[in-house]
């Protein structure tokens, strides 16, 4: 399967902007920085949850708190999978127990990942509210799942592919669609 | 990579080509080993946690078939499997038909009719694990046969090492003795395929009779029969149990010869690396085979391979059973 490029869906000035606002709303909706925290779902929620927490600092002159979650043993599709997961560790290095949680994650698909991380969260303890932010909702929920904060709406079909890149991880940022050569 | 995961055609392959075992540790490469040790990390975190479940296996079903008697291994894995959701089932020789005389293969396939996913076997005749994955589907984890291999004691043995050893910076360079009866443990043997495969030495000590000369053909290993030799510069040394039919059946003098000459105590340890760690298999006969006073100490690591039993063998079972069918 070789996927071809099939067009930007943002570039590295426009993802910026979108998480500056998705920070701002963030802090508008909590009333500012007293139990937020905001953590990253494995790969590419985590630099998303920690530039946000640095865009929230810079504005508020405080940082939330910040973690890592994990959600490979929570995962419902297990037996789907082929080869062997990775299982990476989840550093969540605060009482998650009353906090406002937002859980960040680079695109909202099927909503299945979602559904794992809110379990994995619960099971660490009792948060008074738990929020969603996507950098991209490119729609197809198989699961009554909704985001609370969204970088951009994306209408897709199922043979595209969305692929963000950011900085930490793939060296560079930015949103592209790609679709299935075969397709 | 996981040994017996080159990737093939799934769907081309029949389910039994497909299932992966832990018979003993040949075939795991390095990496496989340190991949099993990261995802033991994430397992020991779990274990740490309020809830201590994860639904990673849920719908599996783990059946522990001990032939022979141990509670602690038994218990360890069902722990394991249950706090990953897992079902299980459990089946003791003792009160069982095989005390009947039923033969190995009819008790299996009788077994074999409640479905389970793996089979986690402990047996005394070595090789009986072996022979129980090619009669079934299910995947097979060794729990001890005979003397031959004990693979998830060695595998908790070397990840307690990199867990506790001071400023741990790989196996390389690292030389762990081994002392006592060599001859009939399987502790022993696995320990060797372990700490060999991820580059440390392993120097085993025992008195003659019970010391096999042809361990020391493998690369990384050497013997001697002074505790003293093999403790030197040792950066982890572990006494095996000392079992008292040894002495009934003449392969060793006394017990009090036997302690003289090969317990390992705080004054033989001060050859050893300053940051060494003490290790054992457990049950541990205090002030026979290990000084009592010397396993209470901090650099005795002996309650750490305990508790790392349960993470290690979450690990494996995950590992095996994830991606399976």
């Amino acid at each position: 399967m070789t996927l071809t490029p099939k067009a930007t869906l943002m570039d590295e000035q426009e993802l910026g902007r979108a998480l500056t606002r998705i920070a701002h709303e963030i802090v508008e909706r909590a009333k500012g920085v007293d139990g937020l925290a905001l953590v990253g779902i494995h790969t590419r929620g985590v630099p998303i949850a920690e530039r946000l927490a640095d865009l929230i600092e810079r504005f508020e002159g405080r940082r939330p708190m910040s973690g890592k979650l994990d959600i490979t043993l929570y995962r419902d599709d297990l037996t789907e999978i082929a080869l062997q997961p990775v299982v990476r560790k989840t550093e969540v290095p605060f009482d998650v127990s009353g906090t406002t949680i937002v859980l960040c994650d680079d695109v909202l698909y099927t909503g299945r990942t979602a559904r794992a991380a809110l379990d994995a969260l619960v099971d660490m303890g009792r948060p008074a509210v738990i929020q969603y932010a996507v950098l991209v909702d490119r729609g197809h929920r198989e699961l009554p799942i909704r985001a609370d904060y969204v970088g951009k709406n994306v209408p897709t079909s199922r043979a595209e592919v969305v692929k963000v890149k950011l900085r930490e991880v793939d060296g560079e940022d930015g949103v592209q669609l790609l679709e299935h050569a075969d397709a | 990579m996981i040994p017996g995961s080159t990737p093939v055609d799934l769907a081309a392959t029949p389910a039994k080509a497909r299932r992966r075992h832990l018979l003993d540790l040949e075939g795991w490469s390095r990496e496989a080993l340190l991949a099993l040790f990261d995802t033991t990390d994430v397992m020991a975190q779990v274990m740490q946690r309020t809830i201590k479940k994860v639904p990673a296996l849920q719908g599996f079903t783990v059946g522990t078939l001990f032939f022979e008697n141990s509670t602690r291994t038994r218990l360890s894995f069902e722990r394991a499997a249950r706090a990953q959701s897992a079902d299980v089932i459990s089946f003791a020789a003792g009160g069982s038909s095989v005390s009947k005389g039923e033969s190995l293969r009819d008790t299996l396939r009788t077994i074999d009719a409640m479905q389970a996913d793996l089979y986690v076997v402990r047996h005394h005749a070595a090789g009986a694990p072996h022979q129980i994955a090619n009669w079934t589907d299910a995947a097979v984890v060794n729990a001890g046969d005979g003397r031959r291999s004990h693979p998830t004691q060695a595998l908790l043995d070397a990840y307690t090492f990199r867990e506790r050893f001071e400023g741990f910076d790989g196996f390389e360079g690292k030389r762990l003795a081994i002392v006592g009866d060599v001859l009939h443990s399987r502790v022993a043997r696995s320990n060797v395929s372990a700490w060999t495969t991820l580059g440390a030495e392993v120097v085993l000590c025992g008195p003659r009779t019970l010391l096999p000369a042809e361990l020391a053909e493998q690369p990384g290993v050497t013997l001697t029969h002074r505790v003293e030799e093999a403790v030197e510069g040792a950066h982890a040394v572990m006494a095996l149990r000392l079992q008292h039919e040894r002495m009934a059946s003449g392969l060793l003098p006394s017990q009090a010869e036997y302690r003289q000459r090969y317990q390992v105590n705080r004054e033989r340890m001060r050859l050893a690396h300053p940051d060494a760690l003490v290790m054992h298999p457990g049950p541990m006969n205090r002030d026979v085979e290990i000084e009592g006073v010397l396993a209470d100490e901090p650099r005795s690591v002996i309650e750490a391979q305990v508790a790392n039993g349960v993470p290690v063998r979450m690990a494996v079972l995950y590992t095996l059973l994830v991606g399976s069918r």
